[in-house]
């Protein structure tokens, strides 16, 4: 596949990982955050962390959206579908496994008689709402700013339609709220925090924000940012200016994807975020707590088209399951093996929390890929 | 969650539809977010929508800057195991 296939090539992965290896300060070590599960789980899948020298270590950060949604929101769907027979639950097929209270999922909620379907597209559940007049669909959106504008579009679409039989679970979430709450957030603080050197920032999210909003970042924070797309070329070259800006003492916003981010984005996807939108005062990250700031809600003028308020939902606070260590993972405090749960009772095909669920989860990422690389390698047979 | 794939645009529909070609599949996808996308053009695709265009010369501008990374006139590297550039031709 064109533009995909020459971003994984071997032999220049290996010139980069040479050149990554000329280009370290022997002396001192690096750890740099790759905030999207997207960069995580091409680190994982093509071994890049084994081309990398001892002194350069990657921290998985909470950028995947199912790794971040807290229960409360899950159980939120869950209760709507199941007490309402006339509702179908529309969502993304990543949320389908998110572990909720009471051992349900919204997956098992479907085993027991609510009517929740996968759709890969908002548009699908749009054309949904039109085909089933008699029913209300209500679609659970979820995702960073990548998969919002998508979103707001279908919102706008079923406003002018007057389609009063489609409405929204708005849970979108903002990265560069999270990446300051990661490095500066007391609540965060608290919760226990590692030192990072810089940022891979997700270039899909920038393709529509572009690169500007980091700018206040990194200046604030002194931190390089470097905007990577997700191929594993991608991902070293970031890597290899990282180490340059960390090298030279500056803290900038790079971009390496310049084959589809600008500085300013996508201006009419921006347009129509804004026109439907607005920041949410407050919304509770799984791992990072309540962060100001650093999710969006509807709009009143849309309201009609807000399940929560078209529903009464409410938001309740859930704590997670207490062996579960997501949290502490999602700071880049711990790793998945620090997980007692991780690899035993918890698995791919029967997680317990929320990054062993998504295939960009730490875990996940780390039980598909990396978990053999923890154990000793066994002598060869004759 | 955020994965997306460059994919050709071979199609303009009605509305803001067009079809995109990836590896063999084609598919209809949203061009509602994109301005002037013509068919050649490849785009990023994200859950049914086409985010933004892409520029095929950045992009061949960034090859030639990983190919540029994997030179080492030093050779402080040789034998380190990694395949070297002229193992691949």
């Amino acid at each position: 596949m064109k533009y995909v296939d020459e971003f994984r090539d071997g032999t220049l992965a290996a010139g980069l990982a040479r050149a990554i290896a000329r280009e370290v300060d022997r002396g001192r070590d690096y750890a740099f955050m790759e905030f999207c599960g997207g960069h995580t789980h091409a680190i994982s899948r093509y071994g890049v962390a084994d081309l990398l020298p001892a002194n350069v270590r990657m921290i998985h950060g909470p950028g995947c959206p199912v790794c971040v949604l807290p229960i409360g929101r899950v159980d939120m769907a869950i209760g709507l579908a199941l007490a309402r027979p006339e509702v179908i639950l529309c969502t993304y097929g990543d949320c389908l496994r998110v572990p909720a209270s009471e051992g349900l999922s919204l997956l098992k909620a479907k085993a027991r008689g609510a009517d929740v379907r996968m759709v890969y597209s908002a548009a699908d559940a749009l054309a949904l709402a039109v085909r089933e007049p008699a029913r209300e669909v209500v679609f659970f959106a979820i995702g960073f700013e990548t998969t919002t504008p998508p979103t707001a579009l279908v919102l706008r679409q079923a406003a002018a339609q007057g389609l009063a039989n489609f409405s929204v679970i708005c849970n979108h979430v903002l990265t560069p709220p999270a990446i300051a709450a990661i490095l500066g957030a007391p609540e965060v603080r608290r919760l226990g925090s590692v030192r990072i050197d810089g940022f891979i920032g997700p270039a899909h999210v920038s393709t529509l924000i572009g690169s500007r909003p980091y700018e206040a970042f990194a200046a604030q924070y002194r931190k390089p940012v470097v905007i990577a797309g997700f191929e594993p070329l991608d991902v070293m070259q970031a890597i290899l200016m990282l180490v340059r800006q960390v090298n030279d003492g500056r803290a900038e916003v790079e971009n390496e994807f310049t084959r589809a981010v600008s500085r300013d984005g996508n201006a009419k996807a921006q347009a129509v975020v804004a026109e439907v939108l607005e920041l949410r005062p407050s919304f509770e990250w799984r791992g990072l707590g309540a962060l100001p700031d650093s999710a969006l809600r509807i709009r009143s003028a849309f309201a009609a088209w807000d399940a929560e308020a078209k529903f009464g939902l409410e938001d309740r606070p859930v704590a997670d399951n207490r062996a579960c260590e997501c949290g502490a993972i999602l700071r880049g405090v711990k790793q998945p093996v620090d997980c007692k749960l991780f690899a035993t009772a918890c698995t791919p095909e029967n997680p317990m929390g929320s990054c062993m669920v998504s295939s960009e989860g730490a875990c996940a990422a780390h039980y598909n890929y990396g978990r053999f690389r923890d154990s000793e390698a066994l002598p060869a047979q004759d | 969650m955020c994965l997306a794939l460059p994919a050709r645009i071979v199609e303009l529909l009605t509305g803001d539809q067009c079809r995109v070609e990836l590896g063999g599949v084609r598919k209809e996808i949203s061009l509602a977010l994109v301005d002037d996308a013509a068919v050649g053009d490849y785009v990023i695709v994200h859950v049914g929508y086409a985010l933004t265009r892409l520029d095929p010369e950045e992009a061949a501008q960034t090859l030639a800057l990983f190919a540029e990374a994997g030179i080492d006139p030093a050779g402080v590297l040789a034998g380190d195991g990694l395949p070297a550039p002229e193992a691949a031709r």
